[in-house]
């Protein structure tokens, strides 16, 4: 970008002053792209009003019934946790495959193929039911994330060795793992024709805070479970891996200038199918957490969620950072959480829509400078 | 299952299919200009559920139609400002209209499935035509107004594209838009233009399946990912109306198959197993998607191996003067 000769638009001469546009020739200072972003999500909130309006809502009520509704007492923050855990994992499930522009949009059937996983491990069953948590929480972590790197495996080989579209393969997944489970459950594992499958034993339950509120009153009713350290951890790891590891420096030459890593002697092929496998794995590691702590039993509607799509908001809005990632997942769940009683229903997904749309446009305010030239300084 | 069985499979497959030609050419026709547009899925919802709505309370389906193409138009002009004006990447904008349209389809949307019955775009059978043996009772017998108008839209296309000079600027701003600059075709201008086509043709595709396939709105499963199908099927075509047109055909008559394959309990003189082992459904409802998947390898294999590929341009926003294309 830097070779550009500056380009310029030119408003009607008429006007006392024109806007001038010329690329960045350095970069902008730390704070700018966060004040960007923050700029980006206000402006969205107010389209979204508009909208909100023109639906015939009070978009005021709207927004203060979802600040309520998400930070009001700890109680209500709690259940903001509880939803923005899975979409934790799935974001840092994006953040990685995006870093190497891998577009990994297959994470709602990663990590519904994770809690397929998890579940199988309980349900066919793999362990004896009176064993220890301490066995049975592992090998679902375990079963979740092999299942789900496998999820993503497919579509990483397919793009590796026969050039296939992976926006489109890991999407056409996403589908596949829906039916998949759901032969499961109304089939194979329905409890008495239910669409559901039999709760799971307490063993096989993330510990939750609640379950310490003997010990500490202040945890009663409070619904956060371990997938939130789970989450935290693996966003720790991740950042290590992109930003202080030698395979996290290849994964961001290959995203960066991929035939400057293919000169570097980068195997950029091997590189899609782990980098995609990684991805797939966190991603199981969310449908894991989500039916190990929050659904215990295997079930569609409340998995097939759409955690794996919001996912890919927050990572764009967290600059592919994992730890920002962290931070703007509990946004999101708070938004989700309130959005379950506002009406119209599709509220919080029209505003998630409306937020990535004016976080894409406002990229364009970190590449380009605009100036205000007024008219009487020009010759 | 006899012939007529068969026959009358694909001539609702020749009608659900339709719907992914208008998606899938309109896709095209953004695609050889040069811009991705990913969120066909999005625009078809705001197609869907505009045109459903209109319909309702005009009670005229083709005041339907032209609102599902002008709404869905306009929203692809949001993906056409952000990736030509501010040359935002292509991927995550039309990922991002594809929520857009979701979501908002679904605001605007509300309550409409239960908002009563619309009259719905015509059907009728073409004299003579219909009479063909085979041909006729498929292509020409009982369609909807909408699958004729697919007919005449492929020739249409492929002669727009191929042999007209709208057409040759068209395939020269997406192969080599500076070349096209220099003659003095106005890049930004045309790439706006045929984002624009790709939306009022994803819209027409939202309002077929609400007014004439499958009526009705039913919020996201109208869709149930067609608008993802039909950007694959741009790939599988290799960019050509012709085999975007095959493509669309012979995946909606899969498509019918699969659902209709449940009904008889005899299957070419066998026990229809998916008749006794209703479950077995599921795995069929996978089929379009893993078909989509198997259709992508063919496409990619046949595109290295003649060496014909995507518009070369695909997916670079244009900037005057810089180096390259």
């Amino acid at each position: 970008m830097s070779e550009t000769p500056s380009t310029s638009k030119s408003e009607n001469r008429s006007r006392p002053f024109r806007l001038q546009i010329e690329p960045r020739l350095s970069q902008p200072p730390g704070w700018f792209p966060a004040i960007v972003s923050v700029g980006a999500v206000v402006i969205a909130l107010i389209i979204g009003g508009v909208l909100i309006a023109v639906a015939g809502g009070d978009p005021l009520r709207s927004y203060i019934h979802i600040a309520k509704a998400s930070f009001g007492n700890i109680g209500v923050l709690s259940d903001a946790i509880v939803k923005a855990t899975p979409i934790l994992l799935t974001s840092l499930a994006c953040c990685i495959a995006f870093r190497m522009r891998l577009w990994n949009i297959g994470a709602e059937g990663q990590f519904i193929m994770g809690a397929f996983g998890a579940s199988a491990v309980v349900l066919i069953p793999l362990l004896p039911g009176d064993a220890s948590p301490w066995l049975f929480i592992p090998a679902m972590m375990l079963a979740g994330m092999v299942a789900g790197a496998i999820w993503g495996m497919i579509p990483g080989l397919l793009k590796a060795h026969l050039n296939v579209n992976e926006i489109i393969s890991t999407l056409m997944m996403n589908y596949i793992a829906i039916s998949w489970i759901n032969f499961f459950v109304f089939a194979v594992w329905s409890e008495g024709g239910f669409q559901m499958t039999r709760k799971f034993a307490q063993n096989a339950w993330l510990p939750r805070l609640l379950d310490y509120s003997k010990e500490i009153p202040l945890f009663r009713g409070l619904t956060t479970h371990m997938g939130l350290l789970i989450g935290i951890l693996a966003a720790v790891i991740l950042w290590f891996i992109i930003y202080r590891s030698r395979w996290g420096y290849e994964i961001r030459l290959i995203g960066d200038n991929p035939r400057a890593a293919q000169y570097a002697g980068i195997n950029i092929k091997r590189n899609i199918v782990l980098v995609m496998m990684v991805s797939g794995a966190l991603a199981g590691l969310g449908g894991m957490s989500e039916v190990s702590g929050v659904v215990h039993r295997l079930q569609t509607s409340p998995l097939a969620a759409g955690y794996g799509f919001t996912g890919i908001i927050v990572a764009w809005l967290a600059k592919l950072n994992p730890l920002v990632a962290i931070l703007v997942s509990i946004l999101f769940g708070a938004l989700i959480l309130a959005g379950r009683e506002i009406q119209p229903s599709g509220v919080p997904k029209m505003i998630q829509g409306i937020i990535l749309v004016c976080l894409i446009a406002s990229d364009f305010l970190l590449r380009y400078r605009i100036h205000f030239v007024h008219a009487e300084k020009e010759d | 299952m006899d012939v007529q069985a068969i026959i009358n499979i694909l001539q609702a497959g020749v009608a659900t299919g339709t719907v992914l030609l208008f998606a899938t050419i309109g896709e095209l026709f953004a695609e050889r200009s040069g811009v991705m547009n990913l969120g066909v899925e999005g625009m078809m919802l705001i197609g869907a559920m505009s045109g459903f709505s209109v319909a309702i309370k005009t009670g005229n389906p083709w005041l339907g139609v032209l609102a599902a193409m002008i709404a869905a138009g306009l929203l692809s002009q949001v993906h056409a400002f952000i990736t030509i004006t501010l040359q935002g990447d292509q991927v995550v904008s039309g990922l991002a209209l594809t929520f857009l349209g979701a979501g908002i389809s679904l605001v605007l949307g509300e309550g409409l499935s239960k908002a009563g019955t619309v009259s719905l775009l015509s059907s009728f059978s073409v004299p003579l035509l219909s009479q063909i043996p085979l041909l006729g009772p498929i292509f020409f017998t009982d369609q909807s107004v909408m699958v004729y108008i697919g007919y005449f839209f492929i020739p249409l296309s492929w002669y727009y594209i191929n042999r007209t000079r709208p057409g040759m600027h068209l395939r020269a701003i997406g192969e080599y838009p500076a070349a096209a600059d220099a003659l003095g075709i106005n890049i930004y201008v045309l790439r706006y233009f045929y984002v624009f086509v790709g939306g009022l043709l994803a819209g027409l595709a939202g309002a077929t399946i609400s007014l004439a396939i499958s009526p009705g709105w039913f919020s996201e499963l109208t869709t149930s990912g067609q608008g993802w199908i039909a950007v694959g099927l741009v790939i599988f075509a290799q960019w050509d109306p012709l085999r975007a047109a095959f493509g669309a055909y012979t995946f909606g008559a899969l498509r019918r198959l699969i659902l209709d394959i449940q009904g008889p309990t005899m299957l070419l003189g066998f026990a229809n197993p998916f008749y006794y082992n209703p479950y077995w459904g599921f795995f069929l409802q996978m089929l379009p998607y893993a078909f989509t998947i198997i259709v992508l390898v063919i496409g990619s294999r046949e595109a290295t191996r003649k060496r014909v590929g995507a518009p070369a341009a695909l997916g670079i926003p244009y900037i005057r003067g810089e180096r390259g294309h």
